[in-house]
């Protein structure tokens, strides 16, 4: 009997003490919350990913990436949170402004929203947004936009050069504004192509109205390559990697975008080049121009190639097997779009005008 | 038979037992990642608790799993197993938007109709369903998987047609201001408003900060009123008997088609209402392109196997599920940590509940050391014990 209630005893003061230590726990971690502190001095940024997730092998991922570049440059403290439904937007820039962050970034287009209702319910932290804009005016909010157009052209150059067959496809993610840059730069760089070499390589273009939809990439690159397209484009993220699917089995060129999608899927072979959204670079140096002054926010930042955030992918292995000159060539009509020599359509009326004036 | 024992053998023990081996086993995961498994605790019950908007935030996120849970465990009660919660929630916020969209009515007539027609949405679906294996014999599980797919589609149908998309954005068009429902809605960001708030902190910050709205509230008396639907009337006497042995009731003069439809339509209005109260409760008060599911549903399922599928026990089954997700999230942003390993520990939880007869077998173990011990102390003194005195 003795025993018996021995063990209950230790049972329950286990139990206690698991309680008591996790409180205890609890206690500390509140703590060591506050001492991280902007007020003393310690400059502390975070980030809130849509909900592509940290590893999202696109922006969020390497927005991450300049995070961690700005902690080992200047030793400062950098953390994420990851949404995992629409509805944690909100919640979660929510939690880094009460984790005392000095700036808070959202990533994509899809927080666009809930970032300028953080901004204007927080005024005294600053934010920024990658692909977004500042809609209401807030003074502490900075959208960092991107001329997606300007490394599409440079790609429309490559593919209107690789094709044999004289036709290119664009698979884009959704018809807004920000992907139909991607998809006019494009034409505009097989135009400008068609005008150098005395070609007529022709293009079609369809959207998956999914970014996250692989088979419908598929299903639509499996179309365009039996039109006969063989060098197909995409900016539809997750949609557009059935692209690269359908390309690398049917042995026709393909063409990533924001990141090196040839280092990334190194199982599709015919991955000729991508066009860079250097998001990790933007995210450094707007950081930095944030929390040094140089940047008051309040504005939209639109970077460029003039501003050498965009660019080809370095790795050209493949292409070179195509046309080892033509790597060297694109980056001089990178070039060209820097000098301002080009100045890249992104609007279907300045595409028709560019054209035009060819 | 102890007090402990008795706890073992009670509905409880498998719920706590899984609970505390699931943490234990996201200690183990924690610790081998490299993370300190106390300190991500802390942060975990902080960011769940550690403020009276935290708080908030776990009951916002509480409501829907709470709903689709009592969803679930009310189709299994009946025998029938929902998995189509997620589908049916779909449907419910995809209604209640082009309802909400469409209509603009004073918010006394819009909310109330607003909320019938994602209730009617997921009703449908369910009973769709029901009809599916009352009729044609076709297992639940099989057709309301389709459906989850068919409601997920048609959502990002509604969120791309010409009528609803919001021009440049991933969503579709907000619903009418008239038909939200959070606590103070439209007051709140007046400037009376504001100025009252102001001299309440923590009323500002639960109210002001969050979307903290009424849906709880519903979602508890839709669990008080389906446990009691289910335990003290006709109809829940039927549905159950439906479930229990199907022959049987047929046998004594029940229609077991006519229930199968009823249990998967009420099944289905109540995520369908799970849906209607995301989209009128909490911004961004529309639905969204999906590129996947949600969960809501499957969380649901979740939540009703760890409440052993008691109505009533999705209540704190559905608090503990959001404060795991919610509070998740600060492990990631405070220790650096994965949110994964919360999916490893809501996956451990499930997996225990999931085994009934673990604290059954536990029970036997105690009881059979009592035995031991008993009859060593009879032996010594030579009288047997009393059974309460133990």
């Amino acid at each position: 009997m003795l025993d018996a209630k021995m063990t209950r005893r230790t049972f329950a003061a286990t139990m206690g003490a698991g309680a008591l230590a996790a409180l205890a726990g609890c206690g500390g971690g509140g703590a060591e919350g506050g001492d991280a502190d902007a007020a003393e001095g310690n400059v502390k940024i975070e980030m809130v990913t849509d909900t592509g997730g940290v590893n999202d092998q696109s922006f969020n991922q390497l927005a991450w990436a300049g995070m961690k570049q700005l902690e080992a440059d200047n030793g400062w403290e950098v953390s994420y949170i990851e949404s995992k439904q629409d509805a944690d937007y909100a919640t979660n820039l929510d939690k880094a402004y009460d984790d005392g962050a000095n700036l808070i970034w959202g990533i994509g287009f899809a927080m666009a929203e809930a970032v300028n209702n953080a901004a204007e319910q927080n005024d005294d932290v600053q934010f920024a947004l990658i692909d977004g804009t500042n809609d209401n005016g807030a003074e502490n909010l900075t959208g960092v936009l991107f001329k997606a157009q300007e490394p599409s052209f440079a790609v429309g150059y490559i593919a209107a050069r690789a094709s044999k067959s004289g036709k290119v496809g664009f698979v884009g993610g959704m018809s807004s504004e920000t992907i139909q840059q991607f998809e006019y730069g494009f034409y505009a760089g097989i135009e400008y192509a068609n005008k150098e070499q005395g070609t007529s390589v022709t293009y079609q273009g369809q959207y998956a109205e999914s970014f996250g939809d692989a088979a419908k990439g598929k299903s639509i690159a499996q179309k365009m390559i039996k039109d006969g397209c063989d060098v197909l484009y995409h900016a539809a993220g997750g949609t557009g990697v059935g692209m690269l699917e359908a390309c690398n089995d049917a042995g026709v060129w393909s063409i990533g975008v924001d990141q090196d999608q040839a280092v990334l899927f190194p199982d599709y072979t015919t991955i000729i080049t991508s066009a860079l959204k250097k998001v990790d670079e933007a995210v450094v140096s707007v950081s930095n121009g944030i929390i040094d002054g140089s940047i008051a926010g309040g504005d939209n930042i639109i970077l460029g190639a003039a501003e050498d955030a965009i660019g080809i992918a370095p790795t050209h292995d493949v292409l070179d097997t195509i046309n080892p000159d033509l790597y060297n060539e694109a980056l001089e009509v990178i070039e060209k779009i820097k000098s301002g020599d080009i100045v890249v359509p992104d609007t279907k009326d300045a595409l028709d005008e560019y054209i035009a004036s060819l | 038979m102890s007090k402990l024992e008795k706890f073992l053998r009670g509905r409880f023990a498998a719920a706590v037992v899984a609970v505390l081996v699931g943490f234990a086993i996201s200690a183990i995961v924690l610790a081998a990642a490299g993370y300190n498994p106390i300190g991500s605790f802390a942060a975990l019950f902080n960011g769940a608790f550690g403020r009276p908007k935290y708080i908030a935030n776990v009951i916002i996120k509480a409501t829907p799993i709470l709903l689709t849970g009592v969803s679930v465990a009310f189709a299994f009660k009946t025998g029938l197993f929902n998995i189509g919660a997620e589908g049916q929630y779909i449907l419910g916020t995809t209604l209640a938007t082009i309802v909400g969209v469409k209509l603009n009515l004073p918010m006394p007539l819009q909310v109330p109709i607003v909320l019938a027609s994602g209730i009617i949405g997921g009703a449908a679906l369910g009973a769709f369903v029901g009809w599916l294996k009352a009729h044609f014999g076709i297992h639940e599980v099989i057709t309301s998987i389709m459906c989850n797919w068919i409601a997920f589609y048609l959502c990002n149908f509604v969120v791309m047609s010409d009528a609803f998309h919001k021009p440049n954005s991933t969503s579709a068009l907000q619903v009418n201001g008239s038909s939200y429902t959070m606590i103070l809605g439209n007051w709140k960001k007046s400037p009376d408003g504001k100025a009252f708030l102001k001299g309440i902190p923590w009323l500002r910050e639960i109210v002001a900060k969050t979307d903290l709205n009424y849906g709880f509230i519903i979602a508890v008396i839709v669990a008080i009123l389906i446990s009691v639907v289910l335990t003290r009337t006709k109809l829940g006497y039927e549905l159950r008997a439906v479930g229990f042995n199907r022959d049987a009731a047929r046998f004594s003069g029940i229609s077991v088609e006519r229930n199968i439809v009823l249990s998967m339509l009420i099944a289905g209005a109540i995520s369908g209402l799970a849906g209607a109260l995301t989209i009128t409760g909490i911004s961004p008060h529309t639905i969204t392109l999906l590129a996947a599911m949600e969960s809501y549903g499957f969380n649901g399922m979740s939540v009703a196997f760890i409440a052993a599928c008691s109505p009533l026990g999705c209540i704190p089954a559905s608090i503990l599920f959001a404060s795991l997700i919610y509070g998740g999230m600060s492990v990631q942003q405070v220790m650096g940590a994965p949110s994964d390993i919360i999916n490893i520990m809501i996956g451990t939880i499930v997996f225990f509940t999931a085994l009934p007869g673990v604290t059954p077998m536990l029970a036997d173990m105690v009881a059979k050391k009592r035995k031991e011990q008993e009859s060593i102390k009879v032996s010594k003194d030579g009288t047997p014990l009393p059974e309460k005195e133990v």
